[in-house]
Formats: structure tokens, C-alpha cells, sequence
């Protein structure tokens, strides 16, 4: 689950990270009263969407006086902002980060992450800071900086001294940094993070250290035990449809084609979307029932592939281990009746199989079936031409 | 012979009285020699009781020293998961089989990190498989876990794949054209987990009643989990494998996290992964249908 940046700072300012001064504001009213409170002579208008790059796509402004405020807060406040993670269609910006303004020497990056091949958190650090860090990472590699922690002992002192040595941090604010480098190990701990991400972290003209950025992703297994993380769910900033799958807890991703497909297990949904591809059509979506599928369940997973207006057939592939076939054929037979009708090939084999393939024929509906999924495949593929 | 489990397994289930521990373990009953194999139960709050005849204790060593059972398998929910892997370590159990979906990441770091220490200072090293996984089989002999019995045979094929239900399509796409499996294994798809493919790689090499495998990868990282697997295979393995990745048409960016492709350099993508398998002598596939067909081709 991903937050907005002024949420990412609440977060840090708790773990005692120092983060700038400002206030989420949702209209131009809110902003300029915001900038009134801050005071100073200098503030910045950022917009608040969870897409990065939003300084290059125009949502950050630097203020130099109230009336500017105004006139940027008006701007940013319901565009359409374009960046390179937002897709062509941009994401509209319903809320405003308004900070008081950083004297910034220069810019560093740090970042948390858990690293599977040796099942420890990393923390990346470099003296590329305010860029984007795919691109420091194919480009200059060498400035990009890790150590793995092991969760028993945490971020050693002389791991967190490591990662300021090779940024270049200067003396005097190294200790400020190793701070803030620990203190950020314990916040993604803490939250069960899945990546929390200061870009830029300053060096301040006064030699302190500042998250002039803040990005997080959460662990979804994790969000039960931390209410108050869920409670910053913005569901503006998702996608319709995948929220509405979540309630029913099916992953869906929706992509270009024209076939829909309702798989079990991950690993399956993404080989019957390339054996689609592979017999000459593209799939529409992405969708994994995954293990406990009710009745109830794929009656909305169905709605939901059907409410995508390219959707010209749909193939169901359920390979059962968990789940059973009746359960799934019994589904699909609600479904088939509530829903409008396309072309439907349906491949089931595992547990209770004969059961859901007996289901299937005695109700009456055209359903096409299918033994494999090459089959399967080019059998959907065929009805929808 | 087969990997790491047979007919003379010995069993300990945690979360046995749930829906899915019951589900699942009367199934494992029911299939081949299961009766024999499955012989404990845990639940502290229900220790003395039976379920399916098979007797309840309050803890897992308890139930070991009972029983003399080496090898567990776990449904135990997400919240209490990582708790009962370290359980069945602590009570030095040759291998623990997590079944459970959905438990939280830091939950199996600190877990993963224990079992490490454990080892390193000298204590038995307890292997996990999973979590998130099917389990495994041994045809005819035993199956832990919760892939569907009846799509098994007996045979010499061996079956190794990340995704569960993909583990299913191998495992029946062989049994339809008449070759039978000496294991199956489901390794499982999180994040932090414990057996890797080279290391059921390296035990289907080892098994003299292995001819050849079928090894099924999937898309994401960073890890280098095929790829490894593909480089000990290349210097090592004896035996043919047929190679898959699954996620050739996933779209870039939506599973995998931002800075997350860093730590590996982005070796990641379907295609990538297939280039390696094909280059470390790998029969590899874009067709997962026809994984068993090109398998049998290569047997000699």
C-alpha cells in the first residue's frame, strides 16, 4: 500500500527524522492560510500524488511570495498531472503539501528495502540525490551505496557510518545523518514497510540533515496490525477496479487485450496470459481468485472483467488444490446468468473436478470446455474473432 | 527413491484443527500411505483430544518425542505462521513445511535470521519449504500439503516450481503422457523464503531415482533464485531439465516495486530468466502446455 508525502513525513517526524515544516491543504484557501502559518518568505507548493517524478511533470513550485502561493496552489490543484510512473492519462491532484522553504547544499539519497537473495533489509544510500535512482543505478552504479542489516542487531553504527563515508557527508553532519540512517532502519521496521525512500535528503547550509521527500510502500500482509497506516488509504489515488477487486480479495490488473481470464494462483493466471499471447490474441486483465474462492467471489470477478468494455470473451483456467472445481463451476454458472454473455471457455481439472465439469454441463449454458490450456487458448482466441 | 520425504515420513501437523489444516489433512490421509505417515497433531489448547485418529499434543516437541516424527507441515494463520516455523526448528525437525499464505515480510526475516544464527552456532539446521507453497509429493507414497492427489503417478520425473497451481499443470501435462514423478515440490512465491531451486535442484541430482526435471520459474525479484540454479545446473546437473517462466505478457512495473529491482541489476523479466536457463543448457518453453511433451523428447 502506498501513502502521499506529507503522510511519509508525519511518519519520519515520529521516528525523529527532521523533516521541513508544512501543512496538506485540499484548496487555494487552505494553502495561502498555510503559508500564513508557516510564515517565512519562502515556501513550496507540491503536489500530492502517489506517482514519482512530479517535480519534472510541473506539480512543484518554489513561492516567493503569498499572492505566488495562490497562483501555483490554483494551478496545481485539479490538473492532470503527467509523470513517467503516472501512464500518459496522468493522475489529478485533489491535495497540496505547502513547506517552508530549504536552503539546500546538496542532496542525497537513502532508501530501505528487504533483499531476498540474502533475507536482510538493505539500505541504499548515494550521493546522487534528487534524481532518479534507476537511472543513477544503470549510469553510475559505483555511487550507489548498500549494506544488509541483520534484523537482530539492526543498523550497526558502523554500518551507518559506512553509508555516510561513501555519500560524502562532511564531518560535521555526520553524525546528524548516521541518525537519521538508523532512525529510518527502525521506521521501516517498525511499520513493516516494504521500501521508505528519503529523495532528496539534504545538507542544509547550516549543516543539518532534513527528508526533504518522503516515500513508503507497505507490506499488505503486515497492514492488520497497523490501523493507522490503513487509515491513510487514499482510495482516490487507485485504481477503481482493483479496489473493487480487493474487497473480495482477488488480485486484478487490467491491461490492453480483448480476453478476459479467471485463473487460480498467480504462476498459472501469468502462463495462461502468455499461452493467450502465444496463440495470437492479448489478454485484458490479470486475475488470480487465489486459494479460498467462494461463489460469491467469482460472481464479482466476473463483473468486474466484464466491466471493461473491450472484454470480448473470457477464459476461466482453474487448476484445483485448495480450491475446489465445484465450488468455481458454481460460480461461474451464477455469474454467467447475472452477467451479460461473451464467448466463455472453461479449463478445470484438480480437486473435485468431475463435480464442476458436471456442474457446467447441466446448466444449460454455452460453455465452451477445454482439456488444456493450449486448448483452452485457441478456443477463446477463435470465438472472439 | 525420491526427495526429502517417502513412505516412512513421519508427520507432525500444526494447525491441524483449523478449516484448512483439517480440510487438507484428511486428504493427505486418504492419499497412499498416509494413514502411517501422519501421526501428530498440535494444538495447546486441545492436546489429549484426536482428530481423523490422529492424537493432539500441546507442543511440537512434545509431539516428536511421542511420535518420532522429523518433518512438519503448517496451516497455522498468517499472525501466528513465523511462530510455528521457529517451533518446529526449535524442536530440531529435519524439515518444516509452511503452507500458509499471507504472513507478514518482517515476520519471516526475523524468523529466516533466527534459523541462520541457529545453524551457524553449531545447532541443527531445520529446512523450510514454503511458505506460501503447495508442499510436496512422493507419489504413491506420501503427499504433504494441498495439491490434488489423484493427478499424480509414480515415475522419474521430477517437478520443482515456484507457483502452485503451475506445479499441478507440469505435474499432470507428464501423467497424461504416461511419465510419472519421483517428487513434486512448491517452493512457493514470497518474498522471503526457505529451499530454493538449486537446492531441490541439487537433491533431484542426487536421486538416483530422478531421470529428469521439469523446473518452473516465474517473473519479479530481485532474485537471483533461477538464475543461481541455472549456473550450479550448467556445472553440475547430469540430468535434462525443461525450463518455463511464467510472466512473458506481465506488464513492467506493476508487481515489481520501484527500488526494488536494484539490488540484482534487474535480471528479472521472463525473458531475461529464459536466456539464462537456455544458455546453462536448459530445454526451455514458451508454451506451457507443452512442457511434459519436450520433457519426454529429452529421455533417452
Amino acid at each position: 500500500m502506498k501513502i502521499h508525502e506529507y503522510q511519509g513525513k508525519e511518519i519520519l517526524k515520529k521516528f525523529g527524522v527532521t523533516v521541513p515544516r508544512g501543512i496538506p491543504c485540499f484548496s487555494v484557501d487552505e494553502a495561502v492560510k498555510a503559508a500564513e502559518t508557516l510564515g517565512g518568505k519562502v515556501w513550496v507548493v507540491k503536489a500530492q500524488i502517489h506517482a514519482g517524478g512530479r517535480g519534472k511533470g510541473g506539480g512543484v513550485k518554489v513561492a516567493k511570495s503569498l499572492d505566488e502561493v495562490k497562483s501555483y496552489a490554483g494551478q496545481i490543484l485539479g490538473m492532470q498531472l503527467v509523470t513517467h510512473q503516472t501512464g500518459p492519462a496522468g493522475q489529478k491532484v485533489r491535495r497540496l503539501l505547502v513547506e517552508e522553504g530549504a536552503d539546500i547544499k546538496k542532496e542525497y539519497y537513502v532508501a530501505a528495502l528487504t533483499d531476498r537473495a540474502s533475507q536482510k533489509v538493505a539500505m541504499m544510500a548515494s550521493s546522487e540525490g534528487g534524481m532518479d535512482i534507476e537511472e543513477v543505478a544503470h549510469k553510475t552504479p559505483e555511487k550507489i551505496i548498500k549494506v544488509f542489516v541483520d534484523p537482530a542487531a539492526g543498523l550497526t553504527d558502523a554500518q551507518a557510518k559506512e553509508l555516510a563515508d561513501g555519500i560524502g557527508v562532511p564531518a560535521a553532519s555526520q553524525a546528524q545523518a548516521i541518525d537519521t540512517f538508523k532512525k529510518l532502519y527502525t521506521c521501516y521496521m517498525e511499520t513493516d514497510a516494504s521500501l521508505a525512500e528519503i529523495n532528496p535528503m539534504i545538507l542544509e547550509g547550516n549543516g543539518n540533515i532534513k527528508a526533504l521527500d518522503a516515500k513508503f510502500n507497505f507490506d499488505s500482509n503486515a497492514l492488520y496490525r497497523h490501523p493507522e497506516i490503513v487509515a491513510y488509504r487514499d482510495l482516490d489515488e487507485e485504481d477503481a477496479d482493483e479496489i473493487e477487486a480487493s474487497k473480495y480479495d482477488l488480485a486484478y490488473i487490467s491491461l490492453d487485450g480483448n480476453i478476459g481470464c479467471l485463473v487460480n494462483g498467480a504462476g498459472l493466471a501469468m502462463a495462461t496470459m502468455d499461452t493467450i499471447k502465444l496463440f495470437g490474441a492479448e489478454p485484458a486483465n490479470f486475475l488470480d481468485v487465489g486459494g479460498g474462492a467462494t461463489t460469491e467471489k467469482v460472481t464479482e470477478a466476473f463483473k468486474i472483467m466484464l466491466k471493461n468494455p473491450k472484454v470480448k470473451g473470457i477464459l476461466v483456467n482453474i487448476f484445483g488444490g485448495i480450491m475446489k472445481c465445484d465450488t468455481i463451476a458454481t460460480g461461474v454458472v451464477t455469474a454467467a446468468r447475472e452477467t451479460h454473455s461473451v464467448p466463455l471457455v472453461v479449463r478445470m481439472k484438480g480437486t473435485n473436478e468431475d463435480l464442476g465439469k458436471k456442474i457446467l454441463a447441466e446448466s444449460g449454458l454455452p460453455i465452451i470446455s477445454a482439456d488444456s490450456m493450449a486448448e483452452a487458448a485457441t478456443k477463446i482466441v477463435a470465438a472472439v474473432k | 527413491m525420491s526427495i526429502f520425504i517417502n513412505k516412512d515420513t513421519r508427520i507432525i501437523t500444526q494447525g491441524i484443527t483449523g478449516k484448512t489444516g483439517q480440510f487438507h489433512t484428511e486428504k493427505c490421509i486418504e492419499y497412499a500411505n498416509g494413514k502411517n505417515c501422519f501421526v501428530a497433531g498440535v494444538n495447546p489448547k486441545k492436546a489429549g483430544e484426536k482428530i481423523f485418529d490422529v492424537p493432539i499434543f500441546a507442543s511440537v516437541k512434545e509431539a516428536k518425542a511421542q511420535t518420532g516424527a522429523t518433518v512438519s507441515v503448517i496451516y497455522v494463520p498468517p499472525a501466528g505462521a513465523a511462530d510455528a516455523i521457529w517451533e518446529a526448528c526449535e524442536a530440531d525437525l529435519d524439515l518444516a513445511i509452511c503452507i500458509t499464505e499471507g504472513i507478514p515480510v518482517r515476520d519471516m526475516l526475523v524468523v529466516r535470521d533466527k534459523m541462520k544464527a541457529k545453524e551457524a552456532a553449531g545447532g541443527k539446521k531445520t529446512l523450510l519449504l514454503g511458505p506460501n507453497c503447495p508442499g510436496l509429493i512422493t507419489p504413491d507414497e506420501v503427499k504433504i500439503g494441498i495439491m490434488p492427489g489423484h493427478i499424480h503417478r509414480k515415475g522419474r520425473i521430477g517437478v520443482v516450481s515456484r507457483s502452485g497451481t503451475l506445479t499441478y499443470e507440469a505435474v499432470a501435462q507428464l501423467t497424461e503422457i504416461g511419465l510419472g514423478q519421483s517428487s513434486a515440490v512448491g517452493i512457493g512465491g514470497d518474498p522471503i523464503n526457505g529451499l530454493k531451486h538449486i537446492d531441490v535442484m541439487k537433491a533431484f541430482n542426487d536421486d538416483p531415482d530422478t531421470d529428469a526435471v521439469i523446473m518452473i520459474g516465474e517473473i519479479g525479484g530481485p532474485d537471483p533464485d533461477e538464475a543461481e540454479a541455472a549456473q550450479w545446473c550448467k556445472a553440475n546437473m547430469k540430468k535434462p531439465i525443461v525450463g518455463f517462466i511464467a510472466g512473458v505478457t506481465a506488464p513492467a512495473g506493476k508487481r515489481m516495486g520501484h527500488a526494488g529491482a536494484l539490488i540484482s541489476g534487474g535480471a528479472d523479466t521472463a525473458d531475461a530468466k529464459l536466456a539464462i536457463m537456455e544458455e546453462c543448457g536448459f530445454t526451455v518453453t514458451r508454451n506451457p502446455s507443452e512442457m511434459a511433451k519436450l520433457l519426454k523428447g529429452l529421455l533417452k
